[in-house]
């Protein structure tokens, strides 16, 4: 296992608020990014020589160009309320991880430069100097944010942490001191096209194989078209979604509502990440270039609809910044929100009455659902504030008969994160997932022994991933996490049958190549 | 000595009136270029207009949070901005009528407001996290506030001070005509800590007043897939 021992916090009946303990998390760091992961994202190999200077310069740019991070900067009174909201704080005591303490960081060096009292009267007002200690800082603790956002629910003015820690992000990776996990990936969109650089025949392969999977089971022929010009539908999915599980449980779960639904749709090799990992670095010119890709396939393949699969801060770049970034989509039928939500297109067909269920597959489970933080606290679905919350769970009920939420302030826009967004889903930082997973942990337990819930169930590529490498050091089974669509998937009734013509294999030589 | 306060409040009027007026246009000129509201958010401009409104008067978010910090600062805040509409009476003559109506609350407001500055110095002392993040200066500011509102309450309600004279000097600020202010200690630690924490506003994290309506989390709508939203600099992007 890589990185340092460390205790897995030991869950309590309740969610507590710690006494804090000052330092319990400054060991942490996760490694730095090579030249080869800088560069081809704009940002210098090394950290460069005048580093400070260029710091402050580049603060003083997204100053200018982020409202968010100049009031946010400006507006916070130190009232506390944020102060027992941070997951990471609840699992590590370190007031550093307090939303506060962990923007502060970055505001005693706005303070320094940026105005007049840090200026003239750094003690009285907690201003400091930008120093190589200060900086060693700021890439511990801004990457012990998982930019999940519930700081900025309970903030009287707004203030997200998130914001802060993009733009720290930022500029740490301006003056060449970048996190390899995030800028290794992005490095990876831009020259093959998803997080886990899968090759174009790779994804071909293994649709092939989810084909013959359902084959097997169903005898019917479900389609995982991939670059299929002329299709309705393009669907994006994280990368995560064609070979880990859970996850691909649920991209089988999506190709059978296509299926059942009728209508024609593909994935695409070029387009093949929904994930947009340079909003967790905060590089608006990074999250452009990938949301491009998604524009360059939907007019290649000539579809008239996008489709998102299961992902988090995908479907937060996907429902908050697409148009933005990668708008206007005037070229695609504008009888659909661009882009739609898988869930909105199930629970629509649901609604349609195209689909039916066999609740009772289901039946050896008892679900709950956990709100991701980025789809929970930064986007929509449906025509209603708060349909992010609904229609997941519409979708889950319309699928199985055993359902319980969590405790209501660990849900809808209260959640938890599951402890491994916003770029810290890498084994280096192990410590800080498992801490920061802690009060999710607790809810859940909570839920299984007063509703005998099995599972978990999720919307999220990191979010599934992360509970799969976490739940056993909780005493849980890592099979405990579920995706949506794999409920969908088990509990589907396929009638539509195929024609025997259209049968895997039917027709061909038995070579195989 | 009048000729002194009289200077020093055409001053902290001159620096609060366009510190604040510097900060709000910069605020107004620096790009949101992202739609990032803090969801549930309302779906159109009424909706957050209302949201706004819900933060600003009720501290909506602060009462999801903690209930005390809530009903303190609600206190001190309510309090203070009851006591300040009260105060309009000693510049203008006529006096307004709505001025006049809340006369009666304006000065029992003091006391919410000191309770709530007190409630507040008190969170910031005991609870450990509140301890830890705050320096100095948060002290210092609720210490002033503490000192305006229990040296204007004692002179409300223990010693009165010549209010009849107050008001002429300060009717008269605006032509230079007004008459000499009392010198009574009490009044002159009011007006002085005053005339500083109009002076700092502009610089400090006072600037929470009118940040709050700039906090692109609570004042943009959520309407991303409707409505494409792009700021200048990235539209320059798309150009190159």
């Amino acid at each position: 296992m890589a990185g340092a021992e460390f205790e897995t916090p030991e869950l309590t009946e309740f969610i507590e608020v710690p006494k804090l303990e000052e330092g319990t998390m400054e060991h942490i760091t996760c490694f730095v990014a090579k030249p080869e992961h800088q560069e081809p994202l704009g940002f210098p190999g090394e950290k460069v020589e005048n580093w400070k200077e260029v710091a402050i310069d580049k603060m003083g740019d997204l100053l200018s160009r982020y409202r968010s991070f100049q009031v946010f900067l400006d507006a916070c009174v130190k009232c506390g309320s944020c102060t027992d909201k941070c997951h990471y704080y609840l699992g590590s005591k370190d007031p550093k991880n307090m939303p506060v303490g962990r923007q502060d960081l970055l505001r005693k060096v706005y303070r320094r430069y940026f105005t007049f009292a840090g200026k003239y009267f750094p003690k009285l007002v907690g201003a400091a100097d930008l120093t190589d200690e200060v900086i060693d800082e700021w890439y511990s603790y801004f990457h012990q944010c998982s930019q999940c956002r519930r700081c900025s629910v309970f903030c009287p003015y707004g203030i997200d942490t998130a914001e802060i820690s993009m733009a720290a992000r930022e500029i740490l990776d301006s003056i060449g001191v970048g996190q390899k996990y995030c800028n290794e990936i992005i490095g990876k969109v831009h020259k093959i096209g998803n997080n886990l650089g899968l090759p174009g025949p790779a994804i071909e392969d293994t649709l092939e194989g989810l084909e013959e999977d359902v084959w097997d089971e169903d005898e019917v022929a479900v389609k995982y078209p991939l670059d299929v010009k002329g299709a309705d539908i393009l669907l994006v999915t994280p990368s995560a979604d064609f070979f880990a599980e859970p996850h691909v449980d649920g991209l089988i779960g999506y190709g059978k509502v296509f299926h059942e639904a009728g209508v024609s749709w593909t994935l695409s090799t070029k387009a093949s990440e929904a994930g947009n990992f340079g909003m967790f670095i905060g590089s608006y010119e990074n999250m452009r270039r990938v949301s491009l890709r998604i524009r360059e396939a939907a007019l290649e393949l000539g579809v008239k609809r996008i489709v998102f699969g299961e992902c988090g801060h995908a479907w937060r770049v996907a429902y908050s910044f697409l148009n933005t970034l990668a708008g206007p989509f005037d070229f695609l039928d504008p009888d659909y929100p661009v882009p739609q939500h898988i869930c909105e297109f199930t629970l629509n067909e649901i609604e349609k009455g195209t689909l039916e269920f066999d609740k009772s597959e289901n039946d050896d489970m008892s679900i709950t659902f956990h709100d991701s933080c980025n789809v929970a606290r930064a986007t929509r679905m449906g025509d209603k504030p708060g349909g992010q919350f609904d229609i997941p769970r519409e979708v889950i009920k319309a699928v199985v008969n055993n359902y319980h939420d969590m405790e209501w302030d660990t849900i809808h826009e209260r959640t938890f994160c599951c402890g491994g967004g916003g770029g810290l889903l890498t084994d280096d930082l192990m410590e800080v997932r498992v801490k920061g997973a802690k009060p999710r942990m607790t809810a859940f337990k909570n839920v299984m022994e007063e509703k005998g819930v099995t599972h978990l169930a999720a919307i999220c590529a990191i979010c599934k991933s992360q509970f799969t490498k976490v739940f056993p050091y909780y005493g849980m089974d890592m099979f405990q996490i579920v995706s949506v669509h794999q409920l969908v998937s088990n509990a589907i009734v396929l009638n539509r049958k195929t024609p025997p013509e259209e049968a895997p294999g039917y027709g061909e030589d038995d070579d195989d190549e | 000595m009048s000729s002194v306060y009289a200077l020093l409040f055409i001053v902290a009027t001159l620096v609060l009136v366009l510190g604040l007026a510097r900060k709000i246009v910069q605020y107004s000129r620096i790009p949101a270029p992202l739609k990032i509201p803090t969801t549930p958010a309302p779906v159109t401009r009424t909706g957050v207009v209302l949201r706004m409104f819900r933060e600003v008067v009720l501290f909506e978010s602060l009462f999801k949070s903690t209930k005390w910090t809530w009903i303190f600062s609600w206190m001190f805040h309510m309090g203070l901005f009851l006591v300040l509409a009260r105060h309009v009476r000693y510049f203008i003559d006529p006096v307004w009528l709505p001025i006049q109506l809340i006369q009666p609350f304006g000065k029992y407001a003091a006391f919410a407001m000191i309770v709530g500055l007190a409630g507040l110095l008190i969170r910031r002392i005991f609870v450990d996290r509140v301890r830890y993040i705050s320096s100095p200066s948060d002290f210092l500011w609720l210490l002033l506030l503490l000192v305006i509102g229990l040296s204007g309450a004692t002179m409300t309600f223990l010693v009165h001070t010549d209010v009849v004279a107050v008001k002429e000097f300060f009717t008269g600020f605006w032509t230079f005509s007004g008459g000499d202010l009392p010198m009574d200690p009490l009044l002159l630690v009011h007006l002085t800590l005053v005339a500083v924490l109009m002076l700092l506003l502009p610089f400090s994290k006072l600037l929470h007043i009118p940040g709050v309506f700039f906090s692109p989390t609570r004042n943009q709508v959520d309407n991303p897939r409707e409505k494409r939203h792009l700021a200048e600099w990235a539209r320059k992007l798309e150009e190159s």
